[in-house]
Formats: C-alpha cells, structure tokens, sequence
C-alpha cells in the first residue's frame, strides 16, 4: 500500500509538471461552463440539471485522455522494466495510478464549485441534487478512469488507448439512447448497464445502493483487467 | 548466492532461452556474452523478475524467485537496455522517487542521493530533464537508479552501449569499484569489455551456454588457429614459401601485402608447440631483413566466433 502512495505521489504530479493537467482543466471547464450557462437562462430554473445532463459525455472524452498514458507511456519508454523491477506489485502500480487520475478528475471538478455557487445567488437552489451530483461525478470519473486505465495497459500507443477509452465510455453513457429497436423489456436490461443511467439517479439527489455497486463493479472490472494486461505481458 | 536451474523462456513458440543452468558466487562479477538474439536480455530480464520463466527455477540467496519475488527485488538492482527513465522529471525528482519506492527515508535519503551522485558523477545534471541528458548521463542516472538500495545483486544490461571511449573507461571504473563487494552480472556483446571487467563469463549463444570460465580458462580450452605475423625486406613470396615449406605443423603461408621491399605474411598452424624458434632459424640463413615477427594470441573474439557460429 506505501509502494501505491509513492507511485500516487509522483503520477499525480507529473500531471501538473507536464502541460496536460492545464490543457484537459482548461477544456473542461470551456465546454462544460458554455453549454451550461448557454441555455441556463432560458430554462429559468435554479438548478443544475443541465451541467449532470452533460457531463457523461464531457467525461467520457475528458477521461480518457486523461488516463491513457498512465501505462502505455510506460511500455512505450520501456520504464515499465524499471518500475516493475523495483520492490512493487502490478497491483500497487495499477491502484496508484488509478488514485492519481482521480485525484485529477477532482481537481477538474472542484473550479465547478463556481457553478452552484453562482445559481445560488440568482435562485433558490436545492443542495441536495447538487451534492448527489459531485458524489455521482465522482464515482462516474471513477469508473471511467478504471476503463480508461484498462485500455491504456492493452497497448503501448497513447493515440490507440484514448480511442479503445473513448469507445467504451461511450458506449456505456449512450447504451440506453440508441436502442430504440428493441422491445421495451429488454431496454431495461440495456439501460441498467448504462452509466448515464445510474448517474442520473444519483444526480437527481437519491443515493441508491444499486447504483453505486453499479459504479464500484465498473471500477473493479476495469482495474483487474488493467492488471490482467499488465501480468499477461511478462 | 545465485542459482539457475533448468531456465526456459518461449515467446509464442520461439525459444529464446533453452535449459539453462548456472551459479553464481558472491562477490563474482560475471560477463554475459552473445551475438544479438541469443538471449542474454531475456535471461537478465528473468533474473530479475520482470519475465517469467517458462519453466526452470532460479534461486536468489536460497529463496525461490516465484514465492518470494518481493525480497528479491529488494536485495537487487537493475539496469535494463539503454536506460528507460521517465523522460519528464527532473534527475533529483527521479532520484527522490526511487529513493522512496525503496523505502529509504528522511536523511538517509538525501546522503544516499549525494553519495551516489558523486560515484555516478551526475552532481551537474540533478535539476535537468532526464529526457534532456545525453546517453552517457542517462545511463550514470540508470546506475544511480540501480544502485539506490546498495543491492546485494546488480544486474546490468550492455552498461556501456552507446557510450563513448571515455565514458566507457569510466563506466567501467564505476563497475570495478562496486565489484568489489558486490556480486555483478552484465551483459554485453563486446569481449574486451568482458575480459576487462568480468571475473568469469559465460558465452549464450541461441538460448544455450556454449562456454563458462574465466577469460584464461576460455582461452587455453578452446583451440582455433594460431597466427604469427611476419614483415620481411628483401625477400620475395616464392622464395619465403620455399624456406619455411617442411616445418612441422606449419598449415598455411598467406601473402597479406607484397611491395617493392617489404613482404607481409601470416603463418596459419594449430598444433600446440612453439614454431618461432624453427621460423627464426631459417630466415637466419638468409640475407633477409626480419622487421616484424609476432605470435597472435588466441583472442577472445576467435574462440566467440568460434562458439557462436551459426551451424
């Protein structure tokens, strides 16, 4: 567990030596604060309904870039010989890593503060949606950067990993909205596998235990598969 | 204080490792030598974890390598090819990092960090990029990095590829300093290197062992063709054929340059007995002038062709 906090440390501020970290805030913060406030005041509602309605798909793009040189860097530099023959685990290099892209996801999220802080001012907002929403985006950035982190351990070409990401974040976040060919029972099936799906019930400012075993199975599944790639290749 | 059993690697099909078995004893600095392909990474790699074995066993301190992977890591260091280092941080910070991953902490990590900065020589260069470094400091970093948790085992891979004269002799120095209570296995493929270095050396060729001993073992066991080099004035190729036709052993008489004076020849033999004497006698007799006359030893690079001769 030390050997994770130490990998932690050093991937967590490698994002901020390199321009990355600066880049993806940026970005985020451009697109999400345009398309929120763009259409907040035609709503003329004090709420953040539109900022949760969006940030599946902002994240699924944000993320994957965010995580995928978290390993592929390293089988590409070939540093991956160095780490793993120091005393450290795949599991330790899989689990630091993973805590330093959510730390990053947090770090992206906390200038978001502004958002409610401004609507409050204008309405009468309720906190409770909105904290569901933080919680939510969490474990929503989470179970992204687990994926993320899997495909980043399948290939040593950062371009490849942030595609792989990209498709499987994707698909989870609009599994429910493109299946309108099928009949109306299955689609429940389908939308229960869908991330947008358990965020927006914890958005909405109820915390269900269905939904955050849904977020905690993604995470692990992506993190074992992460470590199944990375033991696989010795 | 270590023991490889039986080592067997296959990628897919290919066996880049075939069967082998070797000891080390504390304190030996071991040469790894081999064409390119014939395995000396891929057995490196296996010695230190990072691949595992086919089949076969290795045995670090009497401790086997697959329960006990952790303790071994702490007890080695490695350079891997061509030094790997996270080309963003700055040498401290990757320093500092190491230092913490292997559990060296508060002022022990900084002297640590010093004293192994002033071995390696690379106080100039502590607050650059590594990615930045040219390829001699980048692999003085890989040292540090190596030699971080002052390893009972250091393993290094080709420690002085793409190094220049100078470097070399350094890297070298470094070698020989540290040999000298730690136990060293390097791999390389150039043999004076090996013979300058390494206490013993073990010759890979496709996944096999082909030769184990130390330099003179090698040499004296492994017979090739001896060469004696020879420069004479006055005396033409016919004439030198005729003179020395009928000594005993003598194989072959090779005109190497002929000029208007000078006559350079290579006498080829493989028997064991000394010929110089019954050569000199002979020419004694004529009126040539002998300017040069050299027995080549049978060198390194010989009895490696020899031995990794592709059958």
């Amino acid at each position: 567990m030390r050997q994770a906090a130490h990998i932690f440390r050093k991937e967590f501020s490698a994002y901020f030596i390199s321009p990355i970290a600066y880049i993806v805030i940026s970005i985020f913060l451009l697109v999400t604060g345009w398309f929120f406030f763009a259409t907040f005041f035609l709503f003329n509602q004090a709420s953040l309904r539109t900022f949760y309605a969006l940030l599946p798909v902002v994240f699924a793009f944000v993320i994957p870039a965010i995580t995928m040189r978290l390993i592929s860097e390293e089988l590409n530099v070939g540093s991956d010989e160095i780490l793993l023959t120091m005393p450290v685990t795949a599991r330790d290099v899989i689990l630091g890593k993973f805590c330093a892209s959510l730390a990053m996801i947090v770090a992206m999220l906390i200038p978001t503060f502004a958002y409610p802080l401004t609507v409050s001012v204008m309405g009468q907002l309720d906190w409770g949606p909105v904290i569901g929403g933080y919680i939510g985006a969490i474990l929503l950035g989470a179970a992204f950067s687990a994926v993320g982190l899997f495909s980043s351990a399948l290939t040593r070409n950062q371009i490849i990993a942030f595609i792989i990401g990209l498709s499987i974040c994707f698909a989870l976040t609009l599994i429910d909205k493109l299946l309108y060919f099928l009949p109306q029972s299955l689609l429940g099936v389908f939308a229960y596998l869908g991330a947008d799906f358990h965020f927006q019930n914890i958005a909405k400012g109820i915390i269900d235990s269905r939904d955050i075993l849904y977020f905690v199975s993604v995470c692990f599944i992506g993190l074992y598969g992460a470590y199944l790639a990375l033991r696989l290749k010795q | 204080m270590i023991q490889v059993e039986n080592l067997t690697k296959y990628f897919h099909r290919l066996c880049a490792v075939d069967q082998i078995n070797f000891g080390i004893e504390k304190g030996e600095i071991i040469g790894l030598l081999g064409p390119n392909g014939a395995g000396k990474t891929t057995t490196l790699r296996m010695l230190t974890g990072y691949l595992q074995p086919s089949s076969g066993n290795i045995r670090v301190k009497g401790l086997n390598i697959d329960k006990h992977i952790l303790e071994i890591k702490k007890i080695l260091g490695y350079l891997p090819e061509s030094a790997p280092l996270y080309h963003d941080m700055l040498v401290f910070d990757y320093l500092n990092y190491v230092a913490a991953i292997r559990q060296i902490n508060g002022n022990k990590k900084l002297a640590r960090i010093r004293h192994l900065a002033d071995l390696c020589g690379i106080n100039e260069v502590m607050h650059q990029p590594i990615g930045e470094l040219s390829k001699g400091y980048k692999q003085r970093v890989g040292l540090a990095h190596a030699m971080m948790n002052d390893p009972e085992v250091l393993v290094l891979d080709e420690p002085t590829s793409g190094l220049d004269p100078n470097q070399i002799v350094e890297i070298r120095k470094i070698i020989k300093e540290i040999g000298k209570e730690k136990t060293i296995i390097l791999s390389t493929h150039i043999l004076s290197e090996a013979e300058a270095t390494c206490d013993r050396i073990v010759i890979i060729s496709q996944g096999k062992i082909v030769a184990d001993g130390s330099a003179e073992n090698l040499k004296k066991t492994t017979r090739g063709q001896n060469i004696m080099r020879l420069c004479v004035q006055n005396a033409d190729f016919k004439s030198v054929q005729e003179t020395l036709a009928g000594i005993q052993g003598l194989e072959n008489i090779k005109r190497v340059s002929e000029t208007d004076s000078l006559l350079n020849i290579n006498l080829s033999y493989s028997s064991t007995a000394d010929l110089r004497p019954e050569v000199y006698r002979r020419i004694k007799e004529t009126d040539w002038v002998l300017l040069e006359f050299h027995q080549e030893t049978q060198s390194l690079e010989n009895i490696f062709r020899e031995l990794t001769k592709e059958n």
